[in-house]
């Protein structure tokens, strides 16, 4: 399984990976072996696909790479990466859970947490019944292939009538010293009338090489739930002089049963090439979602974030805020789809996309898309790009603040924004500091 | 402590002020009034240090210093302050921490350690009191969706925080109503003192009824064309700026 994909074709080199290896991997070959005929098809994009158009995986992934990554973290790197005192702590090395290094004693009533290994041998029913249910393997050829080629991940199940009071949270860290790429995979079910708060940050330790992360989340939110998800993406931040080693392409799908309330925020701060598809799917009446989103970028970072709001069925919400400053010659992608079905009447549905540009050599694309095929339904949407506001500078100029100082004040305002939409303190002081840190340097 | 000479400044090109002269002494309060278009604001944002206007003669001494080198921060930092005609709305930021970092910028411009969070707390609150400012104001966002009185108190309360030896009011009390003018007028009274000096910039002599200054000035087409003592205002309340201007043109 250690061969490494050398030049060439990196799809055939993935595709021969797959096929020595298919058999030691978890669960169902047939539905790997439907994954890669359809990541086969699909191939790896290139800047001619549409959706990736700004964001080209495709040359990063021709260096030569490995699939699998000894583990190399102990208990003390380990504590260091755990953002809250308490919480439920699940940790995912080069894409494998490790129960050692999890923090999962005395999970209260209702709550599973196990790899997905564990989950398959246990013959879960909840695992089987939504496995692989809901991120489409056609519509995306980095779904086909972590559908493929994942070895694990977490599976969280929370039962019905159950209200989880301590975060769980998930760390996917990783430690390279060859080129790796690496596909984890969770599913989280949420029965109905539970409540959950979930972080998910993703870092690397110790690394020499590159680490290509192509990390997918199917969750699933039952009648009545309410869910507040949290993702951290600074991989780049733990490593010296933030060496530009971590690419993160990360899918998650969310489905929302009726009445459900469901929050995820993406706060992208370092990483060299981070690409987000959030899809979320309103599939019951009377569901309410909100999708904030921060991305500060600097150097030659590409930050793309393509969001999916489908709204299926009628009398629901959403509500989608992503807020970038770009510096440096970094390029930020925002792209939101919104979808009102036919049937989905007295649907509200709004999204802003605003963007402050440092300097004259960054880039913004910036694409609301909406597709609207109900008529009794209130949609909008609105970008906006400028610079740091002269007359504000000014103003604060004015009462003694340095023109430097005055600047950091009103990006940490412009933020803040999104950083008020943070309900676990512990985590919003966190998220702070590290605002704060990035706008000194 | 002022002493501006033959002061000329000009705005893409448009030359505004044509030759001021006024001299300020520590514990006085001066009234520039004069006509819409005159060059009153002009006057207070040179004075301030606004990059959008160009000095293009004469001089301005501030406590000995040349106040023209300065850049608007160290203005501030040296003990100016102008209270702006339409302050500024900045979503995001708190009244107390942009208070708290302006503080603490200007104390460590004269090598002062930072303050003391007590400290800053029990002069907030006795500030608040002064402008009879809510204290829900003061935890908002810097005059966002303030009210225009709201904002003219939030300015004062600025002043009062800041405790500036120079303070220019611009047109503080355009768009007040007479109550909310009586509070901003009570709270400047209150913050002078014989260590500053006040001038207050406005086009209507109401604010003088409830602010006695020692100097009135008419500024008129870019030049001050009369000085004179508090009886000023009222005559030209009287008689309108008319006569000014026939005056000046005689």
């Amino acid at each position: 399984m250690e061969t490494a994909i050398k030049t060439g074709s990196v799809k055939d080199k993935l595709i021969s990976e797959f096929e020595t290896s298919k058999y030691f991997l978890f669960g169902n070959t047939k539905l790997r072996e439907k994954a890669m005929e359809s990541f086969y098809k699909q191939g790896i994009p290139t800047r001619k696909h549409e959706e990736y158009k700004y964001t080209h995986v495709d040359s990063m992934l021709k260096e030569e790479f490995y699939f699998s990554a000894n583990k190399n973290c102990n208990d003390e790197q380990i504590e260091r990466l755990k953002i809250l005192k308490d919480a439920y702590v699940v940790i995912i090395e080069n894409g494998v859970f490790v129960e050692g290094l999890s923090n999962l004693q005395n999970l209260p009533k209702g709550l599973t947490i196990c790899s997905l290994v564990d989950a398959v041998k246990s013959n879960s029913p909840v695992f089987e019944k939504h496995y692989a249910q809901y991120a489409d393997v056609n519509a995306d050829p980095f779904i086909a292939l972590n559908t493929a080629m994942t070895k694990d991940g977490v599976f969280i199940h929370i039962a019905k009538n159950v209200i989880i009071e301590k975060p769980i949270h998930i760390i996917h860290v990783s430690t390279a010293f060859e080129n790796t790429i690496i596909n984890p995979r969770n599913l989280i079910v949420v029965d109905e009338n539970s409540q959950a708060k979930i972080i998910e940050s993703f870092e690397i330790l110790d690394s020499t090489a590159k680490i290509f992360s192509n990390a997918l989340t199917e969750i699933v939110i039952n009648e009545n739930d309410i869910v507040d998800y949290y993702k951290i993406q600074d991989e780049n931040a733990c490593l010296p002089d933030r060496q530009e080693l971590g690419y993160l392409l990360n899918t998650t799908h969310v489905i929302q049963k009726k009445q459900s309330v469901f929050s995820i925020h993406t706060f992208t701060l370092s990483g060299s090439l981070v690409r987000n598809n959030l899809t979320l799917v309103l599939d019951g009446e009377h569901s309410e979602s909100h999708l904030n989103g921060l991305y500060l970028t600097a150097g030659n970072q590409v930050v793309d974030n393509h969001t999916v709001v489908d709204h299926r069925k009628p009398n629901c919400n959403s509500n989608e805020l992503y807020k970038g400053i770009i510096n440096g010659k970094s390029t930020a992608t925002f792209n939101g789809k919104i979808f009102v079905r036919k049937d989905a009447q007295k649907t509200n549905a709004f999204q802003s996309n605003k963007n402050i540009l440092l300097g004259e050599a960054g880039t913004i694309n910036t694409k609301p898309q909406l597709e609207i095929y109900a008529d009794d339904v209130k949609c909008s949407h609105g970008t906006s790009t400028g610079k740091l506001d002269e007359d504000k500078i000014v103003y604060l100029r004015a009462r003694g603040l340095s023109t430097e100082s005055a600047k950091k004040i009103l990006m940490y305002a412009f933020a803040s924004e999104v950083v008020d939409t943070i309900k676990i303190e512990p985590l919003r002081k966190y998220i702070e500091g590290k605002i704060l840190n990035h706008l000194n340097n | 402590m002022l002493s501006i000479k033959n002061l000329h400044a000009s705005i893409c090109g448009k030359e505004i002020l044509k030759g001021i002269n006024l001299e300020i002494k520590i514990g006085e309060v001066h009234a520039i009034m004069g006509p819409n278009g005159s060059g009153k604001s002009t006057l207070a944002a040179v004075l301030a240090g606004r990059s959008e206007y160009e000095v293009t003669e004469g001089e301005v001494t501030y406590m000995g210093i040349d106040l023209l080198e300065l850049s608007p921060e160290n203005r501030a930092r040296e003990g100016v302050f102008l209270a702006f005609q339409y302050p500024v709305e900045i979503p995001g930021v708190s009244n107390v921490n942009f208070l708290k970092t302006a503080i603490n910028e200007i104390r460590a411009y004269k090598g002062l350690e930072p303050m003391e969070a007590k400290e800053f707390l029990r002069m907030l609150k006795e500030k608040q009191k002064l402008v009879e400012l809510d204290g829900k104001l003061a935890s908002r966002s810097v005059n966002e969706g303030f009210s225009g009185g709201e904002k003219k108190r939030n300015e004062i309360f600025q002043m009062a925080m800041l405790n500036p030896k120079l303070a220019i009011l611009d047109e503080t009390d355009s768009g007040l109503d007479i109550d909310a003018l009586r509070i901003v007028a009570n709270g400047v009274n209150k913050l002078k003192s014989k260590d500053n000096a006040t001038i207050i910039i406005t086009h209507y002599q109401r604010l003088l009824d409830y602010i006695i200054p020692d100097f009135v000035h008419v500024l008129y087409n870019g030049k001050i064309v009369k000085s004179g003592s508090k009886e000023l205002a009222t005559a030209l309340e009287e008689k309108g700026y008319d006569f000014i201007k026939e005056e000046a043109e005689a």
